[in-house]
């Protein structure tokens, strides 16, 4: 629970619209999430969505500290880390839906969302895909030697992948400026971390790796965003890579249509009752940074933003047939 | 003694074969991710665990325990591996890759490992395995959970590849893989779970490397892998009201193929369209031709025609992913090109 005593030093440093932006965006990723979970639920988004609703707090702290020139990759679960990044809401629902100007116009759908102009390296239908994308852009990073970052955000699951031990190796011997970012929801898809991970924190493995490792509440904005702020800025002094795990939790199943046959609903309940949104909002009524008139005509700002992005995208045509053809190479003769 | 037959769906029938068999083999175990489905519960096996991302396997930790039942932390080229080290070791692990699309995170313990250890040891070791895994597009589940993908696996000496399109070729298939010595990689297209077919009861085998001819016929051999075997009973229902008789063969295993069931075919009706939904390129669909150019040229009256996916990863956008999908219409088509 966050009280005035707790809150981190780099936090009490944000100012008053930077703390607003920063709940804008969690709101908009929590609605966003809402509005796809009820679309999806009516028939209307094809294949498989995975929600982000309940992580909010991991996303926008962590991509607070980040440009559009900087590097992230994601996974499966990947519209909270293309709202926190930029991407535009009416391209991310055109490609929910496999609208032509949708932001992958059609060919990806929600589990290969990318936009590489505001560096968000895509979502990924692989788990553990990520590892080495992100350091390879931390890479390129090192070489254009102009100080940006590479952030892989990825989950509890993804972390017994060979490709986390190959990737954070080769971060830590090359010293990328590459920040790995657990998000610790408790489950790889139906399994729980207690059962198929053999240690108890993610973090503890960064010690094999040579480099910093820290967990952190990942339903807490700021301990997020201090954390997070530590590691990028030692990427950008070019001291290498970092490992953040943040225990975070989320309200809906592995896919949308799972069953959740393998968790409790109190413990679900649990997690809600710390909302990391709500906790957000009365830290600003608390101490009177917002008052709830403000923060209710942002709710309601960004539901319009969210409805104009669905009018948008559901009148927006479908991509030709014939475009299934183009795209594979740049060129082919 | 006549045996009962009743209608199953192809997960039901998938389902059913590897519960015959493993009460028939204890060395017989599966292992993969959610295939029990929430193991780390206490007492999960008793609860309405998922059995799979698609529930196939619903129900066989009930009966068989989690000892062998094994949820596996999402690790691919880990838990392959293992099964092929376990199957050298006696077991005889039944392993879900879940998508066959991530077969790139495991594929030097199948092709390097798995598939060449009894050859590098002369003959002195087996790797008695199954790896189950799904195939196919039409779910909108995009370019890393739709593939096909067989024809990779096929090329690969030291793999079995089987692709069932029934229920009951399902069931008999699996029981065969499941006997066989070799490792086999048997290919459910998910799009196939919920259809229906009769399946007879109780235990039985469909020997590996047997076509089956799914309809007789006497002008066009529409030879059809998996799901497109459903495209081309369409596309031959659609042929006979225009007079054209199309025979429809299955070769429900790709590797070994029964060569003679598709050149006997050919020598009969003298004309040979290939439908695969898999990539175009060096794949079943160009071998199959490859053997029919080869070893019945002059049994052939006509072009050898594919009508195969195009040589793209399948897209999201349903009309894109419709037209990527070989279509009963362009089956006709075709056919209709070389009938003259």
């Amino acid at each position: 629970m966050a009280t005035k005593q707790d809150v981190s030093i780099s936090a009490q440093t944000l100012d008053k619209p930077r703390l607003l932006q920063m709940y804008e965006q969690m709101m908009t990723i929590r609605q966003f999430e809402e509005r796809a979970g009820r679309e999806f639920a009516a028939g209307k988004v094809p294949g498989f969505v995975h929600l982000y609703a309940g992580e909010e707090a991991v996303a926008v702290g962590v991509c607070a500290h980040l440009t559009d020139d900087d590097y992230i990759t994601s996974h499966h679960r990947g519209h909270g880390h293309c709202i926190a990044k930029g991407v535009d809401l009416r391209a991310m629902v055109a490609e929910l839906l496999g609208r032509e100007p949708g932001a992958c116009r059609g060919k990806g759908g929600s589990m290969h969302i990318a936009d590489v102009n505001k560096g968000m390296l895509g979502a990924n239908g692989i788990v553990g895909g990520g590892f080495p994308l992100a350091t390879g852009a931390g890479l390129t990073a090192k070489y254009n030697g102009r100080g940006q970052v590479a952030v892989c955000f990825f989950g509890d699951g993804a972390a017994n992948q060979g490709t986390f031990h190959e990737s954070l190796n080769l971060a830590g011997i090359w010293k990328l400026p590459v920040v790995y970012v657990a998000e610790n929801n408790g489950y790889a898809e139906s399994t729980p971390v207690t059962y198929h991970m053999s240690c108890r924190d993610i973090a503890d493995r960064a010690a094999g790796y040579n480099m910093p490792g820290v967990t952190v509440d990942g339903l807490d904005l700021f301990a997020v965003y201090e954390a997070a702020g530590e590691a990028i800025a030692r990427a950008r002094r070019g001291e290498g890579p970092s490992l953040i795990e943040c225990k975070t939790y989320r309200y809906h199943g592995h896919f949308e249509g799972d069953t959740i046959t393998y968790r409790t609903k109190e413990e679900e309940e649990s997690y809600r009752a710390r909302d990391p949104i709500q906790r957000l909002r009365r830290y600003l009524l608390e101490r009177a940074i917002a008052t709830s008139e403000e923060l209710d005509a942002i709710d309601r700002r960004v539901q319009e933003r969210i409805d104009d992005a669905w009018s948008f995208a559901e009148a927006a045509p479908f991509p030709a047939p014939e475009e299934t053809l183009t795209d594979v190479y740049v060129s082919y003769r | 003694m006549a045996i009962a037959v009743r209608q199953l769906t192809y997960a039901q029938a998938i389902n059913e074969a590897l519960r015959l068999e493993m009460r028939r083999d204890p060395r017989v175990i599966l292992m993969g991710e959610d295939v029990a489905g929430g193991a780390g519960i206490q007492g999960f096996e008793r609860q309405d665990a998922w059995g799979g991302v698609l529930g196939v396997t619903k129900g066989l930790v009930q009966e068989f325990g989690r000892d062998r039942v094994l949820d596996t932390p999402i690790t691919e080229a880990g838990f392959i591996g293992a099964a092929v080290g376990a199957a050298a070791t006696g077991l005889r692990p039944v392993a879900e890759l879940m998508f066959v699309d991530f077969f790139g995170v495991c594929w030097d313990m199948i092709f390097d490992q798995g598939a060449k250890l009894r050859y590098m040891f002369g003959g002195k070791a087996r790797c008695p395995m199954v790896i189950r895994t799904m195939i196919g597009a039409g779910m909108g589940a995009a370019g890393q959970h739709s593939g096909c993908h067989y024809s990779v696996f096929t090329h690969m000496p030291g793999i079995k590849t089987v692709a069932p399109s029934t229920p009951a070729d399902a069931k008999g298939l699996l029981a065969a893989s499941i006997r066989d010595d070799d490792l086999v990689v048997f290919f459910e297209n998910k799009l196939l779970y919920s259809t229906s077919g009769e399946v007879p009861e109780g235990e039985y085998v469909i020997p590996l490397g047997k076509a089956d001819i799914k309809r007789e016929g006497t002008d066009v051999t529409i030879v059809a892998i998996s799901r497109m075997v459903h495209q081309a009973l369409a596309a031959a229902d659609a042929l006979r009201e225009q007079g054209i008789s199309a025979e429809v063969i299955d070769p429900r295993t790709l590797s070994p193929l029964d060569e003679e069931a598709i050149l006997s075919s050919v020598a009969k009706t003298h004309r040979l369209v290939v439908v695969d939904e898999d990539n175009p390129r060096c794949s079943v669909a160009t071998d199959i031709a490859a053997l029919a150019a080869d070893k019945a040229f002059t049994d052939l009256d006509a072009p050898i025609k594919l009508v195969t996916a195009p040589h793209t990863p399948v897209p999201f956008s349903p009309p894109l992913e419709q037209f990527y999908i070989p279509s009963p219409e362009r089956i006709v088509a075709t056919v209709q090109e070389i009938m003259g």
